[in-house]
């Protein structure tokens, strides 16, 4: 009896491990091998699914071998980020901000193989960062989103308060304000960054104090699927929600990161990788905008486009819009105006800008 | 600020509706003295089961009771190793979990970002234009309702039949309950896999009628929260719809409360489902008139002719 139940243990514990064991795609060059270590699903229309895009892209580009890992638990990362450096492979792209010391770990015992860890600040010789100022993009949809609500309502659902988070919620309201000064922008945490039941619940209340344009930061589309039921307008967030809210989604902040898996990927078969911190924007197309909505009308579309080309023709800092004068939720000046706000200052964020209504949990 | 209470009600019941089905499903579990602590890994089958199924049949009530047949199927392993091999039921139940969590993420994977059929809400005509009480009760959906018959069918069945009497028996007195001539295992499996199909259909609930979509790890914690339940109402069937009830709008309290403006920190209002249970069960240690009844026998497998 006893037997039966280590047996079953067993069992359970390998069906467990099976839910992320690696998916192996075609070889094609047997010497180049890049693998991937994700923190969600990659069905999930949400951040795993981005990044897996692009890796499906350099799959494509350059035939080379690519695996992946979903679903990896930061406990279970340095176990498998190592069993790809085992198998070597010679570039590994870790994916999530807790995988960031054990990259760095496994890095340290393996000199020869590239690592490459998204969203940290920790790296190495053989260790480089990449990310993306999505920020950028969330500006850009705080603009439709201040032309779009006629209650001067917009409602965010947020997941945890932290900076990038809070990044993001600035720039969307910052967006708002260049538009239309009179609306805010109210918040809601939800305090996950994975329960869809509560995203809807929050969403809900959003919706039921008025506010008629709802944005997001977590993966699920639930949020859009509330505002979708109840006739008002949405944003998504990380990829195209259009599916499943076709008459609310207006448009989305979404990665494109095949742009920068495609940089790393040549730098290493030419050998001219080197360690960097890679922070780019929509200038090289890694952050931009779903496709609009039917309904976002001409000026809208315009006003956005004419923000966007200051990015590309370069006439504002990559940190724009996070360019004086900006103040926090108190009336304080927190940049004056003219100056700019630093990639330090980015990073470590933790204050609201004036139009947003809510607090960050301490 | 009726509105905000009737929303907050409104979304209340909404929210405690799945904490409803598996805790009442634990319950009559329970009270036939099986133990099982898989409620998080038979909700999430049940969430996987009931979105696959009605994504393929585009029918979710079909759905809905797929959910409840996944349950039912995991609670029938608790059943083979608890009552059968007779086995510590804690062991069994824990691996519940895993097993259910594990295996939902693999066969639901291609699930994801689906978009299936759902159970939407219905006003029911007359009622539902009620002030205030219309808007809270009545503008639900029908799960809400049978969740409300099947706590009254679990009472009764409990208090009102030999049935009932047999499963109470098994539970506090097995040995008692064999020599009455009950079949104390027959008992036990009938409570454990209708409990285990009720844990189904809440796990089912959650996605097909609460949050509306499918993904990994979504029940979120929510089976450990009915097993606290479970004692917080001190297995008292009517008692659970007030606690469910309770819980789910401590869940959505705070968006409602954000959302006008308050903030309170989310941290706390996720610990106070546990804090109360805690409570719950101090005061039933300092007031003989509050003690829980916990069936005498649960958790302790029946060796018959032992003595």
């Amino acid at each position: 009896m006893k037997k039966l139940i280590v047996l079953a243990v067993l069992i359970a514990a390998t069906l467990l491990l099976l839910g992320c064991t690696q998916e192996k795609t075609t070889e094609q060059k047997k010497e180049f091998k890049a693998a991937f270590v994700y923190i969600g699903p990659v069905g999930d229309a949400g951040w795993s699914y981005a990044h897996d895009q692009g890796r499906k892209f350099i799959e494509k580009k350059y035939g080379i071998k690519t695996s992946y890992s979903e679903s990896v638990p930061e406990g279970e990362a340095e176990r498998v980020i190592r069993e790809y450096a085992e198998q070597g492979y010679n570039i590994i792209f870790t994916t999530s901000f807790g995988y960031m010391d054990p990259t760095i770990a496994v890095a340290k015992d393996y000199p020869n193989i590239v690592f490459e860890h998204c969203s940290g600040y920790k790296t190495a010789k053989n260790v480089g960062t990449y990310f993306g100022r999505i920020y950028q993009a969330d500006y850009l949809t705080g603009i439709v989103a201040g032309m779009m609500t006629k209650s001067n309502k917009i409602g965010y659902v947020a997941p945890v308060p932290i900076p990038e988070v809070i990044r993001g919620i600035n720039a969307f309201a910052l967006g708002v304000k260049k538009v239309n000064p009179n609306a805010t922008v109210h918040v809601v945490w939800v305090g996950t960054w994975y329960d869809p039941a509560k995203e809807r619940e929050a969403a809900e209340s959003l919706i039921n104090e008025g506010c008629d344009v709802i944005a997001q930061g977590q993966d699920s589309p639930a949020a859009q699927q509330v505002a979708q039921e109840h006739g008002v307008h949405s944003i998504g967030y990380n990829s195209d929600m259009y599916k499943f809210a076709p008459k609310a989604h207006l448009t989305a902040a979404i990665w494109n990161w095949s742009v920068v898996y495609d940089y790393i990927v040549k730098n290493v078969m030419e050998g001219k990788w080197k360690s960097e911190k890679i922070w780019w924007g929509i200038d090289k197309g890694l952050v931009g905008l779903a496709p609009f909505n039917e309904v976002v009308p001409e000026k809208v579309k315009k006003v956005v486009q004419e923000e966007k080309e200051k990015y590309l023709k370069g006439e504002v800092p990559e940190q724009y819009p996070f360019v004086g004068p900006i103040y926090d939720q108190q009336g304080k000046l927190v940049k004056a105006k003219g100056e700019v706000m630093s990639d330090e200052e980015l990073l470590s964020m933790m204050f609201f800008v004036d139009n947003v209504v809510g607090e960050i949990p301490k | 600020m009726i509105e905000f209470i009737v929303s907050l009600l409104q979304a209340s019941i909404r929210a405690g509706t799945p904490l409803l089905y598996a805790t009442l499903g634990e319950m009559i579990t329970e009270k036939s003295g099986i133990l099982n602590l898989g409620v998080e890994g038979l909700m999430i089958m049940g969430a996987m089961s009931g979105f696959a199924l009605s994504f393929i049949t585009g029918n979710p009530w079909i759905g809905i009771l797929a959910g409840g047949f996944a349950g039912l199927i995991l609670a029938f392993i608790h059943g083979f190793f608890s009552i059968t091999l007779k086995v510590d039921q804690t062991v069994s139940g824990l691996m519940l979990v895993l097993l259910g969590l594990g295996l939902s993420g693999l066969i639901g994977k291609s699930y994801i970002g689906m978009v299936a059929n759902y159970i939407d809400p219905i006003a029911i005509p007359l009622l539902s234009s009620l002030p205030i009480l219309g808007k809270i009760l009545f503008t639900q959906d029908l799960l809400v309702y049978s969740s409300l018959l099947i706590t009254v069918f679990i009472w009764f069945i409990l208090h009102k039949t030999s049935f009932g009497l047999s499963i109470i028996a098994a539970g506090e007195n097995p040995e008692a309950a064999d020599t009455a001539g009950i079949n104390v295992d027959l008992v036990r499996y009938i409570c454990l896999l209708v409990g285990g199909f009720l844990i189904g259909v809440g796990g089912a609930y959650l996605s097909l009628a609460y949050a509306k979509l499918w993904t990994e790890g979504m029940t979120a914690g929510r089976g450990w929260i009915c097993l606290a339940l479970v004692i917080f109402s001190g297995w008292i069937p009517q008692r659970a719809v007030i606690g469910a009830y309770l819980f789910g709008g401590l869940d959505v309290l705070s968006f409602k409360l954000q959302a006008i403006g308050f903030t309170v920190p989310y941290q706390l209002l996720k610990m106070i489902p546990y804090i109360a249970t805690i409570l719950v069960l101090l005061l039933s240690l300092i007031k003989d008139k509050y003690r829980l009844k916990a069936p005498s026998a649960l958790g302790k497998p029946y060796f018959r002719g032992e003595r």
